[in-house]
């Protein structure tokens, strides 16, 4: 359940967004969808209306659509909120997409962990076909489509878009060169979109309530609402919907947090952000999240939080490419080096130069934003990390 | 879904993008792009690394390899795209709109540079204790770049152990840098399956199922890894050590032989170019460095088609004239001791389609301690047989438990052309420089048709000039004995010889068409395999199948690297000393004629023939134990 | 190596291989079902899948040992994945930690004598807002305690 009440998802005024856009043409779902400046709720926060119109544009004898419900990063868990609760406005999104795009299957990427939400999920698409909101013809508009759910077994990099989609087609889960983009070619070579189970979950929102009034919601360049699941040092953790442009500040009043000496947001591969600058805001624009949010108190260690985050990314990294393989270890074994005061800060300062390198030249978003706890925390608990080495 | 089966050999990321092939006039074909502010045109598709060496800009590269299909994980050909945040991998990165790219920027050398250290921060052990010392790519890129200091330190303990199992392949992943490309050559190129990517980020091996040692899975020790290998990771079993305590023990005849293939490659390694052929010049180099005799596996190439093409006839005799349907055709030739593995792995039911007959080397091998120690009158307890192959696979064929016709191991030791190479470094001898010599009698010089048997095709060749000559009693209508169909890296070649007014002994034969086909690689061999299985080659003849892709002069043990280019000007060394001798038939071979007079006394495929010069193979299957 | 006995397991690959396809996607589906019903999936098993989806054993050890969730050796019958990422550290799982290895008498990386128990780390399983959080197979255990914690396994049967 939301901690706070829904204006998004709110159920009252919500319509029927299936039958909506089945009403429509294809083109005009997408460009409904478009309007509305829906951008990707999973942390990269990709233009959906622009992933959409590329993959209906793409020639191919078939399209696929992609739930990414493999929620992994750090302190995420909106998704499993939204798919225990809200799994049927998922779905529909992800038929209209299919309507959008001209795909007939669907699949839905569960993250292995989340395996005791199966059952629920497998009985919701039962419900659907009964319904005749998914199948054949569904709701009479000659639209074939279909929805299988297929589970993860327990690896954060199959969040990445191109990984999950090898994990798919049965291989590793490593991610792919891009170009080509999955919009082009993606589960088994053929154009796929995929998108996060919020993002979906907004779909028939739109398409019920309209792009206008979904422009009313947030900022000029972050429209809408955004789930946030906040936890850590905070009194009332959970998943809460607030308007993008809302500020640290107000968060943490929100969750009703004292005593706040950091808040991560966008988990382990985001941005750590100090007290100076709690009035900065939750867009896309500035302080970018998938929807994690963890509060520190005055009382953590940050150097452990680093460390934790570390040896986070070290094990999950699918270890393909050179700079997210062997470039996490060596912020990892830094960080140990540090604790054991054998640090030096020509060390460190080197450390910092590779994890750079490493946002750029690493083949997938892991290995590409894994360096930025490092950075952040480096950069801005400097007197905490410093007063480490001065010693060393 | 059975088109996606078939496509599905590669992950689709590592496949590289195809654009349809257009008329470079038409619109919209080329695209112009600006690299370091240089702008060309080059066709639609092209990725940035291709486009740059068409325009002579350099881009290290790591896990690039032109034989195999795109991985972009090494990240050392990243180059900067103007617009795009992160640097793209210029390997894989297709051309489609106007960019700008940049190939040295600062980002682009920073990032170059903590790679590197990256990959030398793991890198165990030292290069003046390593074997590819002045050979290695990692070195190369380190000189490059000029890594100087362990910026981030230096591995001082072995995270692994090294897999000595195979008698041909050794693998040490502590050198391992994990640019798949093994994996890629023994499962996409070769299609064996034998290594793979394990475990998962930091711990990420290449391994085999299980993490079985490389002797029990069905590694088929073509070596093809080998030749790809940019680091120490991969190398051949080296017998020199035991070579050389042989040649400085005064009580044994060390007698070498030497195959075409590491004389058309062998001047790679003393800094000539692909495509010398250095024969004479080896002779001369093994007689300095103490080897007793020096032959040349020729002469039992040569003794091979013989043998070989004698059980072609007699099959098809079998077949045509007794109607004797046990008989199986088509013959698959078995020179090939990484063709025999995957047959016996993967196609055991099959193995009656094999020619009976050994591998040139094995032959010499039975030859050698019966016939020529009988001749010159040496015990052959005190003969130590060496040969000198292109071949990675020849080590494990040695130590094959019935390869011991002649009473003793036939062949002692099998050296590839790199490790030879090694012990004339140690010798102290400029091999080019060297002047040229002849090969030892009783086998002599050698006819040019065993000589081709080290391209794709030349076994097909050869077996054509003799057979063909040998039913219709005239010389095969092509110019100069140079039978094209039978020439060139096309995966499968498929081609036909009709036999009219034929010999009247070969009467069955007149009217003819001798089918047959030449596949190299076993990903090509799979293919003629499966057609086989499908019932589709009943009226082929014969087929010649070599494991390696480009036939020997590409096998295992060659020098390092490989590329489409050097098997290419290899080729044309060995086709151009065939073009240059004047015996070219190996039915004419005088030395040839002497064995079968002297000592093969019953003739090709006859019973002392039998003894000495043809084997039986086992069935292995694919279940690893 | 060319004796390969057909036998329950194979059928039992079979019928998965019937049911998800022959085709190399099918490939996580199978393996997640033989893990949930054997626990592992064995050497056997694997070469069984490779030849019945044509791809090559090792490939389908690569896949296994990609995954956390999937294993080529027996595990215990009962997986204890205790959730060791930040908001969960932060709520105590130290304390989780150190009850759990005492009550079951083995570290964390190890498996019961018994063959009942294996105790493994996992990483962030989407319960941060009521961490401690912990995974016995696919059940969901959360806002835990030592003493909860230990209950929990002593119902384990």
């Amino acid at each position: 359940m939301l901690k706070n009440k829904s204006i998004l998802f709110d159920r009252e005024p919500l319509g029927d967004g299936l039958s909506n856009a089945l009403n429509k043409f294809p083109q005009d779902v997408l460009l409904e969808v478009r309007e509305s400046g829906l951008k990707g709720r999973g942390g990269a926060g990709f233009p959906t209306g622009t992933k959409w119109m590329l993959a209906s544009a793409a020639i191919a004898g078939k399209k696929f659509v992609v739930c990414n419900a493999d929620e992994g990063e750090p302190g995420t868990f909106k998704d499993r909120v939204l798919l225990d609760d809200y799994s049927d406005l998922v779905f529909d999104g992800m038929v209209i997409a299919g309507f959008a795009i001209g795909a007939n299957l669907g699949y839905v990427y569960l993250r292995g962990e989340y395996s005791y939400l199966l059952k629920k999920l497998e009985n919701q698409l039962e419900k659907m076909r009964t319904e005749n909101r998914l199948g054949k013809n569904i709701l009479n508009s000659g639209l074939n489509f279909d929805i299988n759910i297929r589970l993860g077994s327990g690896a954060y990099v199959c969040g990445e878009e191109t990984a999950l989609i090898e994990s798919l087609e049965g291989h590793r889960g490593e991610a792919r060169n891009r170009p080509p983009f999955p919009v082009n070619t993606g589960f088994m070579g053929y154009p796929t979109i995929v998108n996060n189970v919020e993002t979906f979950a907004s779909i028939p929102v739109i398409m019920s309530r309209g792009s206008e009034w979904f422009n009313t919601l947030g900022t000029s360049k972050s429209r809408g609402h955004k789930l946030l699941s906040i936890s850590g040092d905070c009194d009332e953790a959970g998943v809460y919907e607030v308007p993008f442009g809302i500020t640290i500040n107000e968060v943490l009043k929100l969750v009703n947090a004292k005593n706040t000496k950091a808040v991560q947001v966008g988990g382990a591969s985001g941005y750590c952000v100090p007290k100076w600058e709690f009035d900065r805001q939750i867009s896309f624009e500035d302080l970018s999240t998938g929807g994690s949010v963890i509060i520190f108190n005055e009382s953590r260690d940050m150097l452990r939080v680093l460390k934790n985050f570390m040896e986070f990314f070290v094990e999950e990294s699918c270890g393909q490419c050179t700079p997210c393989r062997i470039g996490n270890y060596k912020l990892l074994e830094g960080i140990e080096k540090i604790e054991k005061d054998e640090c030096s800060m020509t060390y460190l300062k080197e450390l910092v130069e590779l994890g750079k390198s490493m946002q750029i030249a690493s083949k997938c978003g892991l290995g590409q934003s894994s360096p930025n706890a490092f950075i952040s925390i480096m950069n801005n608990f400097e007197d905490e990390i410093f007063s480490k080495t001065i010693n060393g | 879904m059975e088109k996606d089966k078939l496509d599905n050999r590669a992950p689709v990321a590592q496949k590289p993008l195809v654009y349809p092939k257009v008329d470079i006039t038409e619109i919209g074909a080329l695209v112009e792009v600006d690299v370091n502010n240089i702008s060309f045109k080059i066709p639609l598709g092209t990725t940035i690394l291709e486009a740059c060496r068409l325009n002579n800009i350099h881009i290290p590269t790591l896990c690039y390899h032109e034989d195999l299909c795109l991985a972009g994980v090494c990240r050392v050909c990243v180059v900067e795209v103007e617009g795009m945040r992160t640097l793209q991998s210029a390997c894989t990165f297709p051309i489609t709109n106007r960019i700008k790219v940049h190939t040295t920027s600062e980002k682009v050398r920073k990032a170059r540079h903590h790679i590197l250290e990256l990959l030398i921060s793991e890198h165990y052990g030292e290069c003046y204790s390593c074997h590819r010392n002045g050979n290695c790519e990692l070195q190369k890129l380190a000189k490059e770049y000029g890594v100087d200091s362990y910026t981030f330190g230096h591995v001082t303990e072995r995270r692994h152990k090294i897999d000595r199992s195979s008698y041909s392949v050794v693998r040490d992943m502590d050198k391992c840098i994990l640019c798949k490309r093994c994996v890629r050559t023994c499962i996409d190129l070769q299609e064996v399956g034998v290594l793979e990517a394990t475990h998962r980020g930091y711990d990420t091996t290449i391994s085999t199922f299980l993490d079985k040692p490389l002797a029990d899975v069905i590694c088929i020790n073509c070596g093809q890894c080998i030749n790809r290998c940019p680091t120490a990771a991969l190398k051949a079993n080296d017998p020199s050590d035991e070579i050389w305590e042989a040649i400085d023990n005064p009580q044994k005849h060390v007698v070498i032989q030497t195959a075409p293939s590491p004389r058309a490659a062998i001047g790679e390694e003393f800094g000539l170019g692909a495509g010398h052929s250095l024969t004479g010049e080896l002779n001369t180099a093994l007689k300095m460095i103490g080897f007793d005799k020096v032959f040349d596996t020729d002469f039992t190439a040569d003794l091979t088609i013989m043998e070989e093409g004698t059980e072609l006839l007699m099959r098809l005799k079998k077949k045509l004239v007794d109607k004797d349907e046990s008989v199986m055709l088509p013959q698959f030739t078995s020179c090939s001791p990484g063709w025999i593995k995957y047959i016996e792995h993967f196609y055991p039911e099959y193995l009656d389609y094999l020619s009976s007959c050994k591998s040139p080397q094995q032959m010499f091998g039975s030859v050698i301690k019966t016939f020529y120690a009988d001749e010159s009158k040496i015990n052959p307890a005190d003969i130590v047989t060496v040969a000198v192959m292109p071949c990675s696979a020849k080590k494990f064929e040695c130590n094959r438990p019935e390869m011991d016709d002649s009473g003793f191991k036939d062949v002692d030791y099998g050296l590839t052309t790199r490790e030879l190479a090694q012990m004339i470094r140690e010798a102290g001898l400029n091999l080019p420089a060297l002047p040229k010599t002849h090969f030892d009698t009783p086998f002599g010089d050698a006819s040019g048709a065993g000589l081709i048997f080290g391209a794709t095709g030349g076994v097909m060749e050869a077996a054509l000039r003799t057979a063909y000559e040998l039913v219709t009693g005239r010389e095969v209508p092509f110019k100069n004995l140079d039978i094209m169909p039978c020439r060139g890296f096309d995966g499968v070649k498929q081609a036909s010889v009709k036999l009219k007014n034929v010999l009247p002994a070969w009467n069955f034969l007149e009217g003819v068409e001798l089918k047959f086909m030449i596949a190299h690689g076993t990903a090509n061999a799979k293919k003629v395999m499966e057609a086989l299985k499908r019932g589709e080659l009943n009226d082929v003849h014969f087929i010649e199948i070599m494991a390696c892709p480009g036939g020997c002069i590409g096998g295992g043990g060659q020098p390092i690297p490989t590329s489409p280019e050097i098997r290419k000007k290899r080729a044309e060394a060995i086709y151009s000393e065939d073009a240059a001798l004047t015996l070219r038939k190996s039915h004419e071979n005088p030395y040839v004629k002497y064995i079968y007079e002297k000592f093969l006394t019953d003739g090709p495929c006859g019973h002392k023939s039998h003894k000495l010069l043809h084997t039986h193979y086992t069935k292995r299957g694919k279940y690893i134990d | 190596m060319i004796e390969i006995k057909k036998n329950a397991l194979s059928d039992e690959i079979e019928t998965l291989v019937e049911k998800y396809g022959n085709t190399r996607d099918a490939l996580l589906p199978i393996l997640q079902e033989m893990q949930i019903k054997h626990g592992h999936i064995s050497d056997f098993s694997q070469q069984e899948i490779a030849r019945m989806l044509d791809v090559h054993p090792v490939e389908v050890y690569g896949v296994t040992t990609f995954y956390s969730f999937l294993s080529s050796v027996p595990k215990g019958r009962f997986i204890v994945r205790l959730c060791r990422t930040i908001s969960c550290d932060l709520a105590g799982k130290e304390n989780i930690a150190k009850a759990i290895e005492t009550e079951l008498g083995i570290k964390f990386g190890d498996t019961t004598l018994d063959k009942k128990f294996s105790l493994e780390y996992i990483n962030c399983m989407g319960m941060c807002d009521q961490g401690p959080a912990m995974l016995i197979n696919d059940r969901v255990f959360t806002k835990l305690t030592p003493h909860k914690a230990v209950d929990i396994l002593k119902k384990c049967k």
